[in-house]
């Protein structure tokens, strides 16, 4: 990390600086800029926040949430949940892996999508379900997983 | 002063006491693993479970309970030793402790645990995960196979040594005790080399290097003897 980005970083949490209650906004607050909370990021964020880097790492390491490596443009987050389960979030995974060569936690070769999973989006009538970006899609079945996918795909072209 | 019975002994405690220094300071043995003395009490671990029998039977860990005017405690009964044994199967089971290749064989708390309760044999499979040794400290080692994250050098590293290097990373079985950001605990730009966390581990995670099998005997104690002797606020 550059020295500029270092000073971004500090900049980023400065409303956060000596108040360790408020680690987690501050966190959220360089994902939302960077895209995922490098390790480079975390050791400015504790020195501003005021916490050890223990601590940061914990909180970093615990919610799923937080990335410390770069994200894809477009984030998908397939339900794992009981009822997504049950209606066979497996399938779905199985044609998003076939479209986009890829599994949880990945991200696609062409830095399209990264590809995470998720216990429940609180959507469980319309299981099975995935988030890209903001959007909610459910009542999935692999060949409308495909399409959509490829859809976002294009309309980035 | 609190009156209480344990294990139908009359047992007293000051307030802000818990079950547990009570029950001590009558002269009843109940197991612990995660606390240690001069800490903050975590509850970790909660194989100082005890049954409170005028609050129906319910099981608090003494360790982290305050003790209670009136409370009528069971320490020690089959139903106990019975939770405790597979509390202590379950560490055993969850990481590789191969008692006769580790540095602290002869001096472990969890191998002390399992032989006072009687815990012969471990009816879980065991996970056998690929955990690494990191011995990159110039004084010190940590061997993840033989942690079972009571959190004792955690809290002895933030409470008495003030660096607050060790943290929990990572959540359920995947949890590691890492120093910093997760770097290798040679790296570490906090850590001062003092040894408090190695001298407070219960088991052979943390240990110093030069030493082998059956080698390496701790102190816990050495934590409470240093803030006994501190000026208090
Ligand atoms: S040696 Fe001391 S400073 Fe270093 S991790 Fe252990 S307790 Fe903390
Ligand atoms: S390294 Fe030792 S003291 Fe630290 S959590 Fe693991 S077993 Fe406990
Ligand atoms: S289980 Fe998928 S939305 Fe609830
Ligand atoms: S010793 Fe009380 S919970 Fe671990």
């Amino acid at each position: 990390m550059t020295v500029a980005t270092e000073t971004r970083v500090a900049e980023l949490v400065k409303a956060y600086a000596g108040r360790p209650s408020e680690l987690i906004q501050a966190l959220h607050r360089v994902q939302s800029e960077l895209g995922h909370v490098p390790q480079e990021a975390q050791a400015v964020v504790a020195a501003v926040v005021g916490v050890p880097l223990s601590q940061v790492r914990g909180v970093v390491t615990f919610y799923h949430f937080f990335r410390t490596s770069p994200v894809g443009r477009h984030t998908l987050r397939l339900c794992l949940g009981t009822a997504c389960h049950v209606r066979g979030a497996e399938n779905i995974l199985k044609a998003i892996r076939e479209e986009l060569g890829v599994g949880l936690g990945e991200t696609s070769a062409d830095g399209a999508f990264t590809v995470e999973g998720v216990r429940c989006l609180g959507a469980c009538g319309l299981a099975p379900v995935m988030m890209v970006d903001d959007d909610v899609y459910g009542k999935l079945d692999p060949k409308r997983t495909k399409r959509i996918l490829r859809q976002i795909r294009e309309g980035e072209g | 002063m609190i009156n209480l019975r344990i294990d139908d002994v009359p047992a007293q405690a000051e307030p802000g006491q818990t079950i547990l220094d009570a029950a001590r300071a009558a002269g009843v043995r109940i197991p612990t693993l995660c606390h240690l003395e001069a800490l903050c009490p975590v509850g970790a671990c909660r194989l100082c479970l005890v049954e409170i029998r005028n609050w129906n039977g319910k099981l608090v860990p003494a360790c982290a309970t305050p003790a209670q005017e009136g409370l009528d405690v069971v320490a020690n009964s089959d139903r106990l030793t019975s939770l405790r044994r597979t509390i202590l199967e379950l560490l055993f089971a969850e990481r590789n402790h191969i008692c006769a290749f580790c540095v602290s064989n002869g001096h472990c708390e969890l191998q002390d645990l399992a032989t006072e309760l009687g815990m012969d044999h471990v009816t879980f499979p065991y996970r056998f995960p690929a955990l690494a040794l990191d011995a990159s400290h110039a004084k010190f080692g940590i061997d993840h196979n033989r942690c079972v994250l009571c959190g004792r050098c955690v809290r002895a590293c933030a409470e008495v040594e003030g660096a607050f290097t060790w943290g929990f990373a990572g959540r359920g079985v995947h949890t590691l005790v890492e120093a910093d950001l997760g770097d290798r605990w040679g790296r570490s730009v906090t850590c001062t080399g003092c040894g408090k966390c190695v001298q407070a581990c219960p088991t052979g995670a943390l240990f110093e290097k030069g030493k082998i099998t059956a080698e390496q005997e701790k102190r816990p104690a050495l934590l409470a003897e240093i803030t006994e002797r501190r000026p208090r606020a």
